[in-house]
């Protein structure tokens, strides 16, 4: 297979792409205890996906997440948002904050603040991916009246 | 209910979310898209019907200010003006969804087209809820995006460059926005719009140049939302390039939602009227208003593209709302008479609603035509009246009431317009307002002879009415023209005297909306520096 890059960026691709999806979802789960959260984290996860794009190809990588997988992750994330902040009607409101808060710095803690934050991180990664996928696939082509 | 505010916002959200991807897979015909926003749409009118004449309300989010939390939570604020608003944008965009529903299975992307016009719908919904300045610049940018998006909707080259105008421009003016924003909040440290007012209350003469810089910026960054001459260049090609239920969106209540009301909310309940600076903003309102009224109006009378036409008539009777509100806001800060201030604002208000129903329905029907004949070039076009007896019926009660002729809607709003300018002492205004109106007329007689009589062309002499669900959107704000215009001792009451109080007793604002105190408040951030500092 000839697409994409040369070997050496292949190679260092497969050994860096994990590293880098894993960091992107560290940086989502823990954006209420530390710096991050999930618009930086899927910015993250965005990224190791548009590297694999960039090394690999796009054969390989829509094998990986087509369009219509990055279209349903990205609304499915905002979807996920908008409906686990109505869950808050269930205690009294809009974007009521009604799970246990837990201990202060740990993980487990801030009630619903990760899951908003995890509904985000998958929006804003596949939806950053699916701008690069729409550039990536888009080919400029010439007016049908450009007489050139 | 107030209970349920949100959910003007939560419902077109989620559904906008929903709706690609229940439509994305192929050859799937966007109905379970189709039937979704429509039934978001209703459910939205039918709210806010209801909330039509109910006490006014604010909803803090996430139940932020109680007894023991601090007040730094966001509120939607929900009086007279915004459930003013609220209906006129929930009817115009039913009656729009109503006509989507034939008419852009004519285009492909269904889904994403349902997409960005519930988005839209959720960011001006949004718009006039939201009590804080910042969540209205995020909502704003919402709506506007999307439209930017569906501008360029159908991708042809005409479409892409109305749109990519209508980007730079409409950036440009959100930055203005922004720093209007980020001038405020460092001379208040707040952006509870309720808090601001009191604190620029409360600062009085001290208030500084930085606030009419950012009464500047405001103005100019709504005002290009809006269109006002002189920001209004991007209008006449973005209008008419958008399938034509988007154009009744942009130029029924977009422009109103994003532009007219921000504009209204922040010089009369923000700022307040009774400083030195009121007579001045209230004299920028009626020159800029006065202007987009002529020009926009000398601008439509040589077109022949029947929705630029549309699109130049829209910066005119925009002219006319700010001319009025303009003027009543002159009353008001030179002291005058108050039922003269109230008289004016109330035409412009009335205006506006009327603006929302007769232009959409102008942009229905010449999208009707477009959809039947094939063309909105009015030379083209002709015989409409024989081809299609329903557009042309509804597209005259429309043209009849732009041009103020009773007893349809447009005719008593201009009436009142004009007749409070007078009483206000602006002569010449009134005057011009009158011959705008007569302007109005002679070029509608136009769209009338060019496009509704005559024998029809040979080309289109074969053409037949539209789908069911288009013409009963148009017939749907047919009877709303001609009901407005008619009914207005019934309906005032409960639709324009609430959102006229709210103008004319801008402390109520502040009174009814403030969050309650909290130790920490009243620190501006340049306070808080000065105390940090050794």
């Amino acid at each position: 297979m000839n697409s994409g890059m040369s070997l050496i960026v292949k190679t260092v691709t497969r050994l860096v792409a994990g590293f880098i999806t894993l960091f992107g979802i560290y940086i989502v789960l823990y954006g209420h205890v530390s710096p991050g959260g999930g618009f930086a984290g899927g910015a993250i996860l965005a990224a190791g996906l548009i590297l694999v794009l960039l090394a690999f190809g796009r054969e390989a990588t829509l094998r990986m997440m087509s369009h219509d997988g990055a279209l349903a992750w990205d609304c499915g994330g905002a979807l996920a948002f908008v409906l686990i902040a109505a869950l808050g009607y269930l205690a009294g409101g809009f974007f009521v904050n009604f799970l246990s808060h837990g201990e202060p710095g740990q993980l487990n803690s801030a009630g619903m603040i990760p899951l908003l934050n995890a509904a985000i991180g998958a929006k804003v990664g596949a939806g950053l991916f699916g701008v690069f996928l729409a550039l990536a696939v888009f080919r400029p082509g010439r007016h049908r009246e450009d007489p050139s | 209910m107030t209970t349920w505010l949100p959910l003007f916002v939560i419902l077109p959200l989620a559904a906008g979310f929903l709706t690609p991807l229940a439509g994305r897979r192929p050859g799937e015909s966007g109905g379970a898209a189709r039937g979704l926003a429509l039934l978001v749409g209703a459910v939205l009118l039918a709210g806010s019907i209801a909330l039509l004449g109910s006490e006014p309300a604010v909803y803090w989010i996430g139940g932020w200010p109680g007894a023991d939390r601090p007040s730094v939570g966001l509120s939607l604020v929900c009086d007279g003006l915004t459930q003013m608003l609220l209906v006129t944008v929930n009817a115009i965009a039913f009656c729009a969804l109503l006509y989507s529903w034939s008419y852009i299975q004519r285009y492909t992307g269904r889904a994403l087209y349902y997409c960005l016009f519930l988005l839209m719908l959720a960011g001006m919904n949004a718009v006039v809820l939201a009590g804080d300045l910042f969540n209205v610049f995020v909502f704003m940018e919402v709506a506007v995006i999307c439209s930017y998006a569906l501008v360029a909707f159908g991708v042809e080259r005409a479409e892409l460059e109305a749109a990519f105008k209508y980007v730079v421009l409409g950036s440009v003016s959100s930055l203005f926005v922004l720093l209007g924003i980020a001038l405020i909040y460092n001379l208040t440290g707040q952006l509870n719009m309720a808090l601001v007012a009191e604190r620029l209350g409360a600062l009085g003469t001290e208030r500084g140049p930085a606030v009419w810089l950012a009464a500047g910026c405001f103005i100019m960054g709504f005002g290009l939302k809006a269109a006002m001459v002189p920001f209004h260049a991007w209008l006449p090609d973005a209008h008419p390039s958008a399938p034509a239920p988007i154009s009744a969106m942009l130029s029924g209540v977009v422009i109103k939602a994003v532009g007219v009301y921000v504009v209204c909310r922040i010089l009369f309940n923000v700022f307040g009227l009774n400083t030195p600076a009121g007579a001045l903003y209230a004299n920028v309102l009626i020159v800029l208003g006065t202007l987009s009224m002529v020009i926009g109006v000398f601008l439509a009378i040589g077109q022949w593209d029947f929705k630029r036409l549309l699109a130049y008539h829209s910066i005119s009777q925009m002219g006319y709302v700010f001319l009025a509100v303009g003027v009543g806001a002159a009353v008001l800060a030179t002291d005058g008479p108050r039922p003269i201030a109230a008289l004016a604002i109330f035409g412009g208000l009335f205006h506006l609603v009327n603006h929302a129903t007769f232009k959409s329905l102008l942009f229905l029907c010449s999208g009707s035509a477009e959809y039947a004949a094939g063309t909105r070039d009015l030379h083209e076009l002709g015989g409409l009246k024989y081809t299609m007896p329903t557009t042309a019926g509804c597209c005259r009660v429309a043209a009849l009431s732009i041009a103020g002729v009773p007893p349809f809607n447009g005719f008593w709003s201009k009436l009142i317009i004009v007749v409070a300018t007078a009483m206000a002492g602006y002569w010449i205004l009134a005057a011009l307002a009158a011959f705008v109106s007569f302007m109005t007329l002679l070029s509608f007689l136009k769209v009338q002879r060019y496009a509704l009589e005559g024998p029809p062309p040979e080309r289109i002499r074969a053409i037949h009415e539209t789908p069911v669900p288009m013409r009963l959107a148009m017939i749907g704000l047919a009877t709303a023209c001609v009901l407005l215009g008619v009914l207005v001792p019934l309906h005032r009451a409960r639709l324009i005297d609430p959102a006229t109080r709210t103008l004319t007793e801008p402390r109520l604002y502040v009174e009814r909306f403030r969050p309650p105190d909290q130790p920490h408040m009243g620190t501006t951030w340049a306070a808080a520096v000065k105390e940090l500092q050794p």
